[in-house]
């Protein structure tokens, strides 16, 4: 039986005059890698923000888990369970690596401001849970070794590795992942791909990714969905999409590299 | 407190680094008490109090404009709020009557008078009380806006604090506060102050706070409700000016709404700023420069001969010689002492090492 | 309805000034996004100027306002090149202090070179004079005051539209790095900004001066915030919204005060309820254009 856990019901985005994302209907099951594909400017990024709280749809239901989420603040939605990484990387920057995903786990935090700030024994507790998962974490990424850099001086691929450990650690059951592969080379993609999978498995996920590299997307996505000009125009298992004409011709022109 | 921080393994070195800075300064102002009897000369004592109060007031503002990023500029309100509720909260009964002599002060203020600590403290939950009532509409605005409408509200509670003849005595201001400012209070509040600050910051309140000062939007997607967290960082920031306005107003002796300008709120950022915001040590160490700084600069105020050139001394020089060298510390030293680290022990050891091992040149870079 | 008239002229000429100085806020804002916390300082200047120059030196009215107006606009471009153009790539936030320590320096400069006591500026009676109008008595200065502001606005506006410079300064407005890419010569045109904007707050000082004689080292800082968000409700980076949000201003606090003279204590407050409603209302102040943050 499958299990929606990502719901985007006839969602409409407009600033102003241009409608970026124009009655987006998508849905993601449980532990299902879902991907949004599209030329530049179709869209993909708005419906992200829209999904996660950064926007509120002109029109439209969002929900996550059957909850509707439509609207609601971006910390609301983080602790119902969503989680992101963000095209242009948003680190903390001047925080280390450590610090990225201890802060994440901040949202799970029961204690309040004064029971942490006299170290009660409860939040001494939860405190050093939270320092023993970021440990998990980094290590299942492979970044535990730099834990004491600052982030904005790791490699831009560690970067990117941090941001999805980073959204790991918020515990979420759907991870919205924005241009993952953006700016790796073919190897380091192809990890990618692995690292993907393996988290939806090891951590019970379902996968909302952008993508622009089509081999990452074409390999790892169980559905995709296609956006032009913030239109829906195909959704379909990767064969069907890479045998779609409207796709082909949404993609036209658009040159190897993006496309 | 040091032995509870020392205590958390977490946040390597700064929160051990900070209680050792916090054990230091407990030896010092013990040492000052003990020395209080001897030191004949009351301007000494009162520069060293003075530091104390200024620490206070640096890390009230550290914590939202340097650990949380937002560049508030509403101190001297909340300072005022704070230095008027200790003030009328410790006067005589007698003294008030006295005073207030265009309007009777209101009951039952008129006759009450609370213990020093239990002003104090009031002064610092009224100021957090305005803090959450500025915070309420500024808290929602960005960078510089909030500046300015912080700023604003800073103004309006001086304007407030001038029209209110019967709570304030107005533009006469209020005399004769009993001087409850000691070495032991002084110094007593600056070091909680630093303890909790420490604490504080160290803790994951504290690290959602830096994380909200690195990037917002990061930040409130992995969770932390901005506007919740910003107000606590901002009540707390006013909640400790103004407790370090009540030991200021109990340090003067006299305050009056003039006291409260912008320009008590430009001396304390100055402070912040020279440190390093995000910087405990910064803000505690810059307090005892800056305070201290001032008053040896004041021989530039008296008679100064250079050659054949005399003046009989320009009373004020020294502000502008500080000023001046504030300006070229933010031009060329924009980070200040320390940034947002702290000055930590092993830090201090390591530069004994480079001071050692100064003979063999090019280890130190 | 003398009363009337007299109220009315006063609340133009009051907005009028405010509108001079929100000008100066607003270009630099434009340009570096800097809240110039000096500005208030480099107007407080002027002040001090003129009176030095027509009490002191002795010159005729006229030179003392062109010698003050030309020292106020070099002190603004020195501001600049001394504290800001060395932190242009610094964040924002060390910029802004930048301006908080140059403002602090500038009182107190003045205060060893003035002395903190009061000053009274001088009278000029050509601009003070009282004339009639419609039966009520009131200063010259209450007409010449929104007719300078008029004049000046009329050839700022040609300046900005016509000049390469003024197409240099609203192409760095617009856009700072595309215009850098474009090869517009930042230094100079933001320099030329820093400029025109004081020797207008300089202007605005002799008025002020005339209005209100008093001349203490803090007498900028006041007016300084109050023009700051008159260019914030007219839409912060917009001349027009400036004079919109300057004259807006002070038709409000002349004629709240009027209505009700029990709440003249309060008059310095009005600026900044006003400020927060319209940040909370309309954040992009009245003239003011919208923008998102991009994710």
């Amino acid at each position: 039986m499958t299990r929606k856990v990502l719901e985007v019901n006839n969602v409409t985005m407009q600033f102003g005059g241009l409608i970026a994302v124009n009655n987006l209907t998508m849905s993601a099951d449980y532990q299902e890698i879902v991907a949004l594909i599209g030329p530049n400017g179709a869209g993909k990024t708005t419906a992200f923000n829209m999904i996660t709280g950064v926007y509120r749809p002109t029109v439209g239901h969002v929900a996550l888990n059957k909850e509707n989420i439509t609207g609601m603040r971006p910390d609301r939605i983080a602790q119902r369970g969503m989680a992101r990484t963000f095209q242009n990387i948003r680190l903390f920057k001047a925080l280390t690596v450590l610090d990225n995903v201890v802060i994440a786990q901040h949202l799970r935090l029961k204690s309040n401001w004064l029971a942490s700030t006299l170290r009660l024994p409860r939040y001494n507790a939860e405190n050093r849970l939270m320092y023993e998962r970021a440990e998990e974490l980094l290590t299942y990424m492979g970044l535990w070794d730099v834990r004491g850099e600052i982030s904005s001086s790791l490699p831009y691929g560690a970067q990117r590795k941090l941001e999805i450990a980073r959204a790991l650690a918020t515990q979420p059951t759907m991870l919205l992942l924005d241009e993952p592969a953006a700016g790796m080379n073919p190897a380091e993609s192809r990890e990618l791909t692995g690292l993907i999978q393996g988290v939806r498995d090891h951590f019970k996920l379902t996968i909302l990714l952008i993508e622009h590299h089509m081999d990452v997307v074409m390999d790892i996505s169980d559905r995709i969905y296609v956006l032009d000009y913030g239109n829906l125009i195909a959704v379909g298992s990767p064969a069907e999409i890479q045998a779609n004409d409207a796709v082909i011709q949404a993609y036209l022109g658009v040159d190897e590299d993006e496309a | 407190m040091a032995k509870m921080a020392s205590k958390t393994k977490q946040g390597p070195g700064a929160v051990v680094s900070v209680a050792l800075t916090a054990a230091l300064l407990a030896l010092m102002a013990l040492l000052l008490w003990r020395m209080q009897a001897g030191i004949k000369d009351v301007y000494i004592m009162k520069i060293t109090r003075l530091c104390a109060i200024n620490i206070t007031l640096a890390l009230a503002m550290n914590l939202i404009n340097g650990f949380t990023g937002i560049f508030s500029l509403g101190h001297a309100g909340f300072m005022a709020v704070g230095a008027y509720a200790t003030a009328l909260l410790t006067i005589p009964a007698s003294n008030k009557a006295m005073m207030f002599m265009i309007a009777p002060l209101v009951k039952p203020l008129d006759t009450l008078t609370l213990p020093f600590p239990a002003a104090l403290i009031t002064g610092g939950l009224l100021a957090a009380l305005a803090a959450y009532l500025i915070g309420m509409p500024c808290l929602r605005l960005r960078g510089d806006y909030l500046a300015i409408a912080t700023l604003g509200f800073s103004e309006i509670i001086r304007v407030l604090i001038m029209n209110a003849q019967p709570l304030t005595n107005g533009a006469m201001g209020l005399r004769s506060i009993p001087a409850n400012a000691t070495v032991a209070w002084t110094y007593g509040v600056a070091l909680f102050t630093i303890v909790f600050m420490a604490l504080l910051t160290t803790s994951s309140y504290g690290r959602a706070l830096k994380a909200i000062r690195d990037d917002e939007i990061a930040a409130e997607s992995m969770g932390v409700p901005l506007f919740n967290h910003k107000m606590l960082s901002f009540m707390l920031s006013a909640f400790f000016a103004g407790v370090g306005g009540g030991l200021l107003a109990a340090y003067n002796g006299t305050i009056g709404q003039d006291m409260f300008r912008v320009t008590m709120t430009y001396n304390i950022l100055m402070i912040v700023v020279m440190g390093g915001m995000g910087s405990i040590s910064g803000s505690v160490i810059s307090a005892f420069v800056v305070t201290i700084g001032q008053e040896w600069l004041r021989f530039l105020d008296g008679p100064i001969t250079v050659g054949r050139f005399h003046t009989d001394g320009v009373v004020g020089l020294r502000m502008v010689v500080f000023a001046a060298l504030l300006l070229i510390i933010i031009v060329f030293f924009r980070n200040g002492l320390f940034g947002t680290k702290e000055a930590t022990w092993s830090g201090v050891w390591r530069s004994f090492g480079k001071l050692r091992g100064l003979g063999k040149r090019g280890e130190a870079a | 309805m003398s009363a009337i008239i007299q109220h009315l002229a006063n609340a133009l000429s009051v907005g009028s000034l405010y509108a001079l100085m929100a000008i100066g806020y607003t270009m630099v804002y434009g340009v570096l996004r800097l809240i110039n916390f000096a500005h208030g300082e480099i107007f407080m200047m002027a002040m001090y100027i003129v009176f030095f120059g027509l009490t002191m030196f002795l010159m005729p009215w006229y030179v003392s306002f062109i010698v003050a107006i030309l020292l106020t606009a070099a002190l603004g471009v020195a501001a600049e090149r001394l504290a800001y153009r060395p932190l242009r790539d610094a964040p924002r936030i060390s910029i802004l202090i930048s301006a908080i320590a140059v403002s602090y320096f500038l009182q107190n400069l003045a205060t060893v070179l003035f002395g903190g006591r009061p000053l009274t500026f001088p009278q000029v009676p050509l601009f003070t004079s009282m004339i009639d109008v419609g039966g009520a008595r009131i200063s010259r200065l209450l007409i010449l005051t929104p007719a300078v502001t008029a004049i000046l606005l009329i050839a700022l506006q040609y300046l900005l539209k016509r000049t390469k410079t003024g197409m240099a300064m609203r192409a760095v407005a617009r856009d700072y790095d595309a215009a850098r890419l474009m090869g517009v010569d930042l230094n100079r045109t933001i320099a030329m900004t820093f400029f025109i904007g004081s020797s207008l707050a300089g202007v605005g000082a002799i008025m002020w001066g005339m209005k209100y004689p008093q001349i203490i080292p803090t007498v900028g800082a006041m007016p300084g915030v109050k023009c700051f968000i008159a260019a914030v409700l007219g839409g912060i980076g917009s001349v027009a919204g400036a004079v919109v949000g300057g004259l807006a201003l002070g038709i409000a606090e002349v004629l709240i005060v009027a209505a009700a003279p029990a709440l003249a204590g309060y008059r310095d407050a009005f600026a900044f309820v006003l400020l927060i409603i319209v940040l909370l209302v309309k954040p992009t102040g009245l003239l003011g254009e919208k923008t998102t943050e991009k994710v």
